[in-house]
Formats: structure tokens, C-alpha cells, sequence
């Protein structure tokens, strides 16, 4: 398997649990495109982590195809396969009994990389995702707190530096501060990283956040909508989406887009007086500090604070 | 067995060596004697009493590792076999000695096969609840990174079942010491037969009962001691949690 990035493809992939009514993931169709992060997304029973797992083979298929770079996953020897992709749970799942070395060290050393190579590599991912490279390798994850394990984690998962991560609700069993810490560093990450990413979440907000496209599935696992956050906010297909994403899919949409994409009018002299916030803020934001100073129009500021232009009400509601 | 006083001087009865006052009047404890006997009594029957405990801990040791595998594997014989366990561990010590002599004779033999037997309960139930005891998602995510079955029992499941595993050793070591004393009503070996001795003289010669008793206390708090060590030095992350 490349170590690029990977084009992952769903094509009509189903999965039938025997004994029980109905399939958890219905004829599942869609193609996540290499270095984009895919978020599946719906109500419980709606089959986001069956999908996830019949991608490692964790789960097998039972009908359609799955394919990474055009091979289909059956092709692959399952260990081969397995070593070849990054795997992150919400529970972590660190092995207690050995160091974080240890730890982020596990595929490396079942690929038989040399030591000097594994201690370098885990420097390195260390110093990635903001633990100490020095003071933490040592320590057991009984050690760390609930964030710090959940870095680990996701080091862990990338220390073979895989084509494709695979996520199952990896910041779902962290306080929300630290939730959102971790999305900003994980979006960071990916930033420079350019992995294909399926990303597993209950939580719509977080699906926006984090997600290039989003995929909803319903119960029985079959997708409602598969869209970018933008037009799924916009534009959801039907009552479903819609009453998934929440009724203030309008705020959720204007937190997608910030000051600096609109075309402001120039800043004049009548800029006095008005409330200023920096351009990199979201149209959302924007529109709470209108609605909050009772103001129809706002400076828009640059990094340095500079003025940059003026928007109105009409123009943050489009 | 009452009433009967040796006259001072003679020795009459084995292991009681010349008396002196202190042996004459049967005290609590006399240095004297268990220096003078330290060669001949006490220190080869404590010996005979660490290989007794060694080969049964050993040998249930490799028994219940294999049962606890099945056990582990296959979850349909674990309740069965727990239960055969069980059962063996409910007869008698002396029981258990008396009906295997007409098999094994008076030999070593005789006594290992019960404390062998014993030994089980303890490990067995250990092991099977140490490698049952590992989280499924510990589990999961080994599967996940692309472990062979193979790899997750050796590098996953059997280091983390390591604590109750030797937990399990320390108890059944401890009581084999203990039980192993008994063994010597039939076959005089290990630190029971100086027990069964001193046992036998009239009045109870008080030094050699405590002698003995004494350095199988001792014996099972040093391996206890020991085997708390190798605990320490062999999981150092069970301490943390």
C-alpha cells in the first residue's frame, strides 16, 4: 500500500449481521478522496462504526466492494493491511503495560524497522502532537491524562506513517475544552499531513468542524447525504438531514465561512465607533457581536488591527 | 504419653539429644538443641521441604497453564474444568495422602500428587481471570493495528495477566509450604517429619516443634517476599493504576 495519501471508495458496501433484521450498513456508496478527511455521521444504529471497521477488515463484508488506490481491501493479507492503516478509538486503547515508546513503537517493530529508527520516529511524532519527546516516552499511560493518551493515541496511529486513519470517535470521551483543543491540533496535523481520513462522530458540530465532506447515515445504515459541510448546512436533501443538522443550521453555516471571504466595502471615515473584529473570525461570530452592541455594520480588522473594510448585517446573511 | 519424665543425663529418645536443664525440662525453646541439630535434622528437612514446594508449584504451575489456555479459549470448558479444580481441592490433605498409598507407595511421590493437586485451584482460576481481564478495546485496538493472534496473547494478554498470574503463584506457593508439612504423617520428609517428631515424644519436645514450625514460617514468608519482588520488578506498570 502506498504511504500517499489514499483514494478510500465505498461501492455498495453492506454488511448483514446474521440473526438480525435489516443490514447495519446498507449499499453504501461513496468515494473519499486522497488527503480529505471523510466524517460519518448519524443517530445510533445508523452504522457509522460498522462502516469504519469494514474498511480494516475488522468487521467483514458481506456484500460490494471497498477499495484503497483502486485494490479492493479482500486483495490485501489482513495483518499487511491492518499495519498499513492508523487506527484511533475513543477509548484509546494504549496498552497499559508498556511505555509510550512502546506504545508508538507497536507497528513499527512489527514491520521490523531497527531501534534507532523506531526511537527516532517517536521522537518525532512526540514532538507532533505537543508531548515531551523526552520526559514522556517513558511513562506508562496510567500516567498521562485523558488528552495526553488520546495524543498518544493518534501518534500511535501514524507511526508508520499510513495513507490512510481511520477514527472512531477519537475526541468523544474527552471534556469539551480539551475536545476542542484537540480538533484545532488535529486539524493542524492535517494540514501538513494530507492523510485520507475517515472520521467517526455522533456529534454534528464536530462533523463541521473537522469534516472536508460529511457523510449522514440513517438507521439501518443507509446514507442520507454526502456533501461538503457547506451545502449539507445550505442545502440538506431532505427532512431528515435538515432536523439531523439542527435548526440553527444557518448559525452552524455562517460559522463555516469568516470575515475575510467576503467583499468588504472599504473602510471610510465612518468607521469610527463601530465594533472591530479581526478578519479570520467567522461570519457567526460576527453576527453575535452585531446582535450584541446592537450595531448594523463592523470593522474588519486585519492581524495587525488595521481597518480592512466594513460589513454589514446583509452582507454576514448573504 | 503423660507422666512420664526423663531422668537427667542419657540420651534416650531421639532427637532429644543429652540433656541438658533446659532439655530436661522441656522448655519453650533451646538454643543449644537447634544448633547442635541444625546439620543433621533441621536443615535437611528444610531443603526437602523447598524441593517439595518447588517440583508441585512447578509442575501445577505447567498443568494449570495448559488447562487455563483451554479454559480461556474454549469458554465452554473453563466451568468445567474451574469445577474439577474445585473438587480436588476440597478433599482432605490427610485423606488425599492415606488413599494414594496403596498406588504410589510411601514415597514423595504420595505427597506431590496431592499438593500438585491443590495448586491448581489457585493457578488455575488465576490465569483464566488474568487473560479474560484484559479490556476489549486494549484488545481492539491490537486487532486493529494489525496483531496476529498469536502476537496479541504473547505481547498483549499474557503481560498484562502477568499481576494475577503471579499473584496466583504467591498464594499457591504459600500454601503448599504449608500443606506439605502434613504430608510428613505418612512420609517422613520436609519440615513436617521433625513436626511429627516432636509431636510423637512424650509431653511434645517443645524446641524441635518450634524449631521446625518456626522455618516454615519463615520459608513461606521469604518466598512470599520473593515472588512480591519478581511482581514488582516484572509489572511496574500494575503499580500506577
Amino acid at each position: 500500500m502506498p504511504t500517499e495519501a489514499a483514494e478510500l471508495v465505498f461501492d455498495e458496501a453492506t454488511k448483514v449481521y446474521p440473526g438480525r433484521d435489516g443490514a447495519a450498513v446498507d449499499h453504501l456508496s461513496l468515494t473519499v478522496p486522497a488527503g480529505e478527511i471523510c466524517v460519518l455521521v448519524g443517530p445510533s444504529g445508523g452504522g457509522k462504526t460498522t462502516a469504519l471497521k469494514l474498511v480494516n477488515r475488522l468487521i467483514p463484508l458481506t456484500s460490494g466492494y471497498i477499495r484503497i488506490d483502486g485494490r479492493q481491501i479482500g486483495d490485501y493479507d489482513v495483518t499487511e493491511l491492518r499495519r498499513s492503516i492508523g487506527y484511533v478509538i475513543q477509548q484509546v486503547g494504549l496498552f497499559p503495560h508498556m511505555t509510550i515508546e512502546g506504545n508508538i513503537g507497536t507497528v513499527p517493530r512489527l514491520l521490523g524497522w531497527d531501534r534507532k529508527r523506531i526511537r527516532a520516529r517517536v521522537s518525532e511524532l512526540l514532538e507532533l502532537v505537543g508531548l515531551d519527546p523526552d520526559a514522556d516516552r517513558r511513562r506508562f499511560p496510567a500516567e498521562l491524562s485523558g488528552g495526553q493518551r488520546q495524543r498518544v493515541g493518534l501518534a500511535r496511529a501514524l507511526a508508520a506513517n499510513p495513507a490512510l486513519m481511520l477514527m472512531d470517535e477519537p475526541f468523544g470521551a474527552i471534556d469539551p475544552i480539551v475536545r476542542s483543543r484537540l480538533q484545532d491540533e488535529f486539524l493542524r496535523l492535517q494540514g501538513e499531513l494530507r492523510k485520507t481520513v475517515v472520521f467517526v462522530t455522533h456529534d454534528v458540530d464536530e462533523a463541521i468542524k473537522v469534516g472536508d465532506r460529511i457523510a449522514i447515515l440513517r438507521e439501518g445504515g443507509r446514507l442520507a447525504q454526502y456533501d461538503t459541510p457547506q451545502r449539507i448546512l445550505e442545502h440538506p436533501v431532505d427532512d431528515f438531514v435538515a432536523d439531523f443538522v439542527g435548526r440553527d443550521r444557518a448559525l452552524k453555516a455562517l460559522s463555516l465561512r469568516t470575515l475575510g471571504d467576503l467583499d468588504l466595502a472599504p473602510a471610510g471615515g465612518d468607521g469610527d465607533g463601530m465594533p472591530s473584529l479581526s478578519a479570520d473570525s467567522s461570519l457567526r461570530d460576527a453576527l453575535a457581536l452585531l446582535v450584541a452592541e446592537r450595531s448594523d455594520a463592523l470593522l474588519v480588522v486585519g492581524a495587525d488591527g488595521s481597518p480592512v473594510g466594513v460589513a454589514t448585517r446583509e452582507d454576514l446573511l448573504g | 504419653m503423660t507422666g512420664i519424665r526423663l531422668a537427667g543425663g542419657g540420651p534416650v529418645i531421639p532427637n532429644f539429644g543429652h540433656g541438658n536443664a533446659c532439655l530436661v525440662d522441656n522448655h519453650w525453646f533451646c538454643t543449644s538443641w537447634a544448633r547442635n541439630h541444625w546439620g543433621d535434622i533441621l536443615q535437611p528437612a528444610l531443603v526437602q521441604h523447598i524441593e517439595l514446594t518447588l517440583v508441585a508449584v512447578g509442575i501445577g504451575f505447567g498443568i494449570s497453564f495448559v488447562l487455563a489456555l483451554c479454559g480461556f479459549r474454549y469458554r465452554l470448558v473453563d466451568a468445567p474444568l474451574a469445577s474439577c479444580t474445585d473438587f480436588l481441592y476440597m478433599i482432605p490433605s490427610i485423606a488425599a495422602f492415606e488413599l494414594l498409598v496403596p498406588v504410589t507407595g510411601l514415597t514423595v511421590t504420595t505427597i506431590e500428587i496431592p499438593l500438585v493437586a491443590y495448586t491448581l485451584f489457585i493457578l488455575y482460576r488465576n490465569i483464566v481471570v488474568g487473560l479474560n481481564g484484559v479490556s476489549t478495546e486494549v484488545l481492539e485496538s491490537a486487532r486493529g493495528m494489525g496483531l496476529t493472534r498469536l502476537q496479541i496473547f504473547l505481547r498483549v494478554e499474557l503481560p498484562l495477566a502477568a499481576p494475577a498470574i503471579l499473584a496466583g503463584l504467591r498464594i499457591a506457593t504459600v500454601s503448599t509450604i504449608s500443606i506439605a508439612t502434613v504430608g510428613a504423617f505418612l512420609i517422613h520428609d520436609g519440615l513436617g517429619a521433625p513436626i511429627f517428631d516432636a509431636l510423637d515424644q512424650p509431653d511434645i519436645f517443645r524446641t524441635e516443634l518450634l524449631a521446625a514450625g518456626g522455618l516454615t514460617i519463615l520459608l513461606a514468608l521469604t518466598a512470599d517476599a520473593l515472588l512480591a519482588l519478581v511482581q514488582r520488578a516484572v509489572t511496574p506498570w500494575s503499580r500506577l493504576r
